[in-house]
């Protein structure tokens, strides 16, 4: 039938260069999905790069304001990057859990993971509610507008994903490991780790190179 | 500022009475006639009965092919509302010298930013992705794109980008800022009002959206094709999708970056881009235009697609030079991102930074050069039938030359001094978008409309559209071009120079033969509608098309293929058909199978529901309304992830029933063909 129909070895390779492989077809779902959402978080990236950059043009703009070395608090940073990176290690655990059906070390490992996120948003919380009552809001100059952007964008990031992780258990509990859970899951995780990626950027460009200055 | 806020400013933020504008008759007549027109549509809808078939058959729809039409549908009738923008701009300039005009200052500067805003946003880019998402998948044999639901969240979030930016004419005003607008006329201090805040959260909503479309399309080019389409093997246009669509998906973040910045900066006294406090101007700028100028050719890239199918097709020939348009796109692709600062050479980068990005600038036109040569290489020795699409895709190549030539031009940093924010920059890039991606829409709308709706267009209208929109458009736009050297400014309310006014009575004409052609377009739909038995095509290859999307019915069934077809070299339909003839018409019997399709949902009405309504409360500051809206959001996403059932399976009898229709067709063409 036309669908079909063949036009001869001649057209498969047009150019002689001698080999041809044979695209084999529409890609199974899990890898679009996870291609698709590989995607997504490049784009995401590249909207970081931008508050990146406004940070980075913007960092000696002070106003008369405090810079940078005056404000940041290293311990309170260091418990913020253990907490994440930690997170992504029982995030990690969630996600292998959910590969081989694990209920109990699913919740156990998410739950863990809930509750570093938490801990991470509680600490940066309060390092800007501090900063906004000492007189040092986002608005007082170009420098901590860039700051609380880039490093509450983050946090807001963060904030998206417990909501989205609360989401995934209450899901699992629901319907189980689905397929399409599953998938969901593995998106959430990608997200998760892709955050502490962005984690390190801010770390080392925000207060490892502006605390020392 | 109160310290403590009235129950009404809690209720309703900012807004009140004043907000309708009472006082401007233009906007609340023309606002009413619309609200009027929709309403007796919908009341049309109700009566009728066609509500079900609406919500069941369209507004819920997942389906490429509708999600594509809509698409279409929502940029069409944008056109209508940016092209009556420049009607009345046009004749504001004809008549506003030494005078007022017709047009108060803060109205007019509303016109030209809103003006801009649709046609880029609502008319250009909704135009582009229907036509991708239409045409797309069928051209790579499968049966639908990556994320169906996300795609009709997409359509509905630019609906709702749309939505507000028109409601702007009635409720508030629109911004008086340009369509970038560029701070600090931009920021809280120099526009108070609600116009930019509409301008950006329409802007933020329908940019969700766009990226979602760029993210599905990407994946769907790269991971669902049909078994043996190599990337080599790709029709053109899936090509210079997946180059637009990569694009967005890079380019898109920016804007939206940006744009937050700059809401930041009005709604929470952010420093960005303010005068004071260390803010930097020039970075909204850079920013901007890192998304601004691939924008221009995340809109052209496809057109160049379309043009490429075109030509192709009415030439009867393969495309000539493949490969080397292959690598024209994806050189376009990279290069567009490294040419942003030719928008502001006269911002104080200094000489060698423009000579460099002047130089990077002129170098883009070589790939786009290698294109045109394509094209009329492609053409040279054909069979030239000069259908509607086909004349559509000549005047292009005519236009679009002088368009790009204009571009080096202003790409030379000591001529754009001069150019810079003229007229003759109007022309220009006028010269490109509509020469360019106007065209190509509508020559692929000539073109698929066949493919999607199982009839073809009246030839007679549609050649008479073509011939008043290309005269019409020169008359309007050349004398914008010596306007320009003469020295006229853009976005001018009004002027005492004399020798400008004969060139904006001719533009004002040109406006006049233009706007026949609209009319024409439309006559031709009425017409081709009303003789529809008369048009149709029944086999699904009305044009003698070369690409896969021509080797199933029109309109495709849902499935679009009942298999996925195989395909072994370039042109892969073209050859199915010589083999079809070749093989003297054996065909063995396939056996049909089920097809799962993913089903409809209202996950995106919903959800843009609950955007627009977010939208309107953060422009009026109505802040119990954004968290309503945003919870709305979502328990729709959690509803759509509760579902157990996704998918719907069509029983192989029902898909051999529907098949079996066209390839009977098919094969009387063939056999028609083979006698011959
Ligand atoms: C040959 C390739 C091209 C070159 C070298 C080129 C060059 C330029 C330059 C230098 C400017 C800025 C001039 C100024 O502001 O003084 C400009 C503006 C513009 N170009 Fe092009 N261009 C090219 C093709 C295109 C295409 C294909 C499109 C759209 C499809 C396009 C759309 C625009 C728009 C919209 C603007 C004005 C934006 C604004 O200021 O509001 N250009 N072009
Ligand atoms: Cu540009």
């Amino acid at each position: 039938m036309s669908m079909t129909a063949t036009a001869g070895r001649a057209h498969a390779d047009p150019h002689h260069i001698g080999l041809v492989i044979e695209h084999p077809g529409p890609a199974p779902k899990r890898t679009v999905t996870a291609y698709g959402f590989w995607v997504f978080l490049l784009s995401d990236i590249v909207m970081f790069s931008c508050f990146f950059a406004a940070y980075a043009v913007l960092v000696n703009q002070t106003a008369d304001g405090p810079k940078g070395s005056e404000i940041f608090e290293q311990r309170n940073v260091a418990i913020e990057t253990v907490c994440l990176l930690l997170s992504s290690f029982t995030c990690g655990m969630a996600s292998i859990a959910a590969d081989v059906r694990n209920r109990f070390w699913f919740y156990l490992g998410m739950a863990v993971t809930c509750v570093l996120g938490l801990i991470f948003l509680a600490i940066e919380f309060r390092e800007f509610a501090d900063l906004v009552s000492r007189g040092y809001g986002p608005s007082r100059s170009a420098f901590l507008s860039a700051f609380f952007s880039l490093v509450g964008c983050h946090g807001l990031h963060v904030s998206a994903g417990v909501l989205w992780l609360l989401t995934m258990m209450a899901q699992v509990f629901a319907k189980g490991f689905r397929a399409d859970v599953l998938r969901r899951m593995m998106c959430f995780a990608l997200f998760w780790h892709a955050l502490d990626i962005i984690w390190v950027g801010v770390f080392s460009v925000v207060y490892l190179l502006g605390g020392g200055a | 500022m109160q310290a403590v806020p009235t129950l009404e400013a809690l209720m309703l933020g900012k807004l009140d009475w004043s907000a309708i504008p009472f006082d401007q008759p233009i906007p609340l007549i023309a606002g009413g006639v619309v609200l009027v027109a929709i309403l007796a549509v919908l009341i049309w809808v109700v009566v009728k009965g066609h509500l079900p078939y609406l919500w069941h058959e369209w507004i819920t729809s997942v389906d490429h092919k509708r999600i594509g039409v809509m698409y279409i549908l929502l940029a069409s009738v944008m056109l209508l509302r940016g092209g009556s923008d420049a009607i009345m701009m046009r004749i504001q300039q004809a008549i506003a010298y030494q005078s007022q005009g017709y047009l108060p200052p803060e109205h007019y500067n509303q016109i030209f930013s809103a003006h801009g805003t649709i046609m880029i946003f609502f008319v250009a880019m909704p135009f582009v992705i229907g036509l991708m998402n239409l045409v797309v998948p069928l051209q790579l044999g499968v049966r639908d794109v990556a994320f169906p639901t996300l795609n009709s969240v997409g359509f509905w979030l630019t609906a709702t980008g749309a939505l507000l930016v028109n409601l702007s004419l009635v409720i508030g005003e629109f911004a008086r800022t340009g369509w970038l607008a560029f701070p600090p006329l931009s920021e809280l201090s120099y526009s108070p009002g609600v116009g930019v805040d509409y301008y950006a959260w329409s802007l933020q909503i329908s940019g969700v959206g766009t990226l979602v479309a760029g993210i599905n399309l990407v994946t769907t080019v790269l991971k669902l094709r049909t078994k043996g389409m190599n990337y080599l093997r790709m029709p053109m246009f899936c090509w210079t999708t997946l180059a637009s669509n990569l694009l967005i998906v890079a380019a898109f973040p920016i804007l939206t970056a940006t744009l937050a910045m700059l809401l930041l900066d009005r709604y929470l006294g952010f420093h960005f881009f303010t005068n004071e406090a260390g803010g930097n101007v020039m970075m909204f700028m850079n920013l901007i235009w890192a998304w601004g100028h691939p924008e221009v050719y995340i809109l052209v890239l496809p057109a160049f697609g379309i043009f490429s199918e075109v030509v192709s097709t009415f030439s009867g020939k393969a495309l000539f030079g493949y490969r080397s348009m292959v690598l024209a796109t994806m050189a376009i692709c990279v290069i567009s991102f490294m040419v942003w600062l030719h928008h502001f050479f006269t911002m104080g980068a200094g000489p060698d930074v423009n000579a460099i990005f002047g130089i990077a600038s002129m170098i883009i036109a070589v790939p786009t050069g290698v294109k045109i040569y394509n094209w009329l290489f492609t053409m040279y020795g054909g069979r030239i039938r000069f259908a509607t699409p086909m004349l559509w895709a000549v005047g292009f190549m005519v236009t679009f030359i002088i368009g790009g030539l204009t571009g080096v031009l202003v790409a030379v940093p000591p001529a754009d001094f001069m150019l810079h924010n003229s007229m003759f920059l109007v022309a220009h890039f006028h010269n490109v978008i509509i020469g360019g991606v106007l065209f190509g829409a509508f020559a692929g709308f000539e073109y698929w409309f066949p493919k999607a709706f199982g009839f073809r267009l009246d030839e007679r209208w549609g050649k008479l559209a073509f011939w008043f929109t290309f005269t019409g458009f020169w008359i309007t736009f050349v004398p914008l071009y010596a306007a320009g050297m003469l020295g006229m400014t853009r976005r001018l309310q009004h002027y005492n120079v004399a020798e400008w006014r004969p060139w904006m009575i001719v533009a004002a004409i040109g406006m006049a033969v233009l706007s026949i052609g609209v009319i024409c377009q439309i006559m031709q739909l009425v017409v081709s509608i009303r003789n529809r038995e008369a048009l149709r095509d029944r086999t699904g290859d009305p044009w003698d098309g070369r690409s896969l999307e021509w080797a199933t019915s029109s309109p495709p069934p849902v499935f679009n293929f009942a298999f996925h077809p195989d395909v072994r070299g370039e042109d892969a339909y073209w050859d199915m058909k010589i083999a079809a003839q070749q093989q003297s018409l054996e065909h063995d019997v396939p056996e049909y199978q089920d097809i799962e399709m993913p089903r409809n949902s209202p996950t995106g009405f919903v959800c843009a529901f609950f955007a627009t309504i977010m939208g309107f409360a953060l422009i009026w500051h109505i802040w119990w309304m954004v968290i309503l809206g945003g919870i709305g959001a979502f328990a729709t996403f959690v509803v759509f992830a509760w579902r157990d059932h996704d998918e719907y399976v069509i029983p192989a009898a029902e898909v051999a029933a529907i098949d079996r229709v066209n390839l009977e067709e098919r094969r009387s063409l063939v056999s028609m063909a083979g006698a011959i």
